[in-house]
């Protein structure tokens, strides 16, 4: 585990990942390689394992890790509503923890699925607090009332709060696909978009393969502003409805066979800024 | 004993995809006059309780678990 306030350079390597599980998720196979990938050590681990409801030898305690991670899936089944049930266990069991980890500005990561409980626990917006006690935004399902999966393109919009945009230039487009039903953000308070705008929270947004305003299909869901991804006031906390896990290398980017670049696929990106950022 | 009712539905403004969709296909089939459909979704929820405690508890889960209310609405109602 990272020791923190000394000073020292970080090694990737003892950076330790928790990918977080229960029955449904299915993208933490993915996530855990894409962390590996940037040299962490990453495991996935069942929320029954934190919660301490396994054998001794499995249980594992959130404070040992440095980074958590919420995979795409659908949790439960997606039950009552995507990510309600995974977010109403994550609080009943480890809320505490979780709470703390934040707090303490540990990076917290949700893809999809993920992004969902980020913002059915109460974890993002969080304009007021860490975690509010009840979700002050939803995800809710696209306006074409459909699953949308395509390549996306984002736009960095972030002005440099987010731990996971630290290596990707303002403005910068990165290829990352979505696929999702239910990715549409929305919120009651008409001053939602400008709140997000004025605490630098942000993240990426849907446009055009030009970089111009997204429209329908570009933006799959019909997301106001055409929001992909957004963080917490303090930047730690990260959700987004597109797949970075899925883009580590050229070969999973739909153009790969013409595009001549020997580089490594855009949504390593994000993994290697909060690597870099924690150390 | 009590058994509640805990309907949920969604806020206007929100996609309901079912709804429109089943609207669509009854027009298909004939039926006349069909203005709209909304699809709703209901908990059955029994209680060892009084029926005052369990329409409280009702609202209790809504708040926690069952509804969004950026999205959706909640109400319980006692059998």
């Amino acid at each position: 585990m990272v020791r923190y306030g000394r000073g020292e350079t970080v090694k990737p390597e003892n950076i330790r990942v928790c990918v977080l599980r229960i029955e449904g998720t299915n993208c933490e196979d993915e996530m855990a390689d894409a962390f590996r990938a940037v040299g962490t050590q990453a495991e996935k681990v069942h929320l029954k394992q934190l919660a301490g409801e396994v054998s001794q030898d499995m249980k594992r305690s959130l404070e040992d890790y440095d980074i958590l991670a919420l995979p795409g899936g659908f949790a439960a089944g997606d039950y009552v509503r995507a990510g309600a049930i995974f977010a109403a266990r994550i609080k009943s069991t480890i809320g505490r923890d979780v709470n703390r980890f934040v707090e303490r500005g540990k990076p917290v990561l949700g893809v999809c699925n993920g992004f969902q409980v980020l913002v059915e626990l109460g974890l993002l917006p969080a304009f007021e607090e860490t975690m509010s006690p009840m979700p002050t935004a939803a995800l809710c399902t696209n306006d074409s009332g459909r699953f949308e999966c395509r390549p996306t393109v984002l736009r960095n919009d972030n002005r440099g709060k987010c731990m996971f945009t630290s290596c990707v230039n303002r403005g910068e487009l990165l290829m990352i696909p979505s696929a999702h039903a239910e990715g549409k953000l929305m919120s009651r308070d008409p001053e939602f978009i400008e709140k997000l705008e004025d605490n630098d929270q942000i993240v990426f947004r849907y446009v055009k393969e030009n970089g111009s305003k997204a429209e329908y299909p570009w933006n799959p869901n019909g997301s106001g502003s055409d929001i992909a991804g957004i963080c917490n006031p303090a930047g730690n906390v990260m959700g987004m409805m597109p797949h970075p896990e899925r883009v580590i290398t050229r070969f999973t980017h739909p153009d790969w066979t013409r595009d001549t670049r020997n580089e490594d696929g855009d949504g390593l990106r994000i993994f290697k800024s909060v690597v870099e950022r924690l150390r | 004993m009590a058994v509640i009712d805990i309907r949920i539905d969604l806020k206007k403004g929100v996609a309901d995809p079912e709804g429109s969709n089943t609207k669509k296909t009854l027009e298909s089939l004939g039926f006349k006059g069909v203005t709209a459909v909304k699809a709703v979704k209901v908990f059955e929820v029994t209680l060892d309780m009084s029926a005052d405690e369990a329409k409280e508890c009702g609202e209790e889960m809504c708040r926690k678990l069952l509804a969004n209310p950026v999205i959706q609405n909640f109400s319980v109602t006692v059998r």
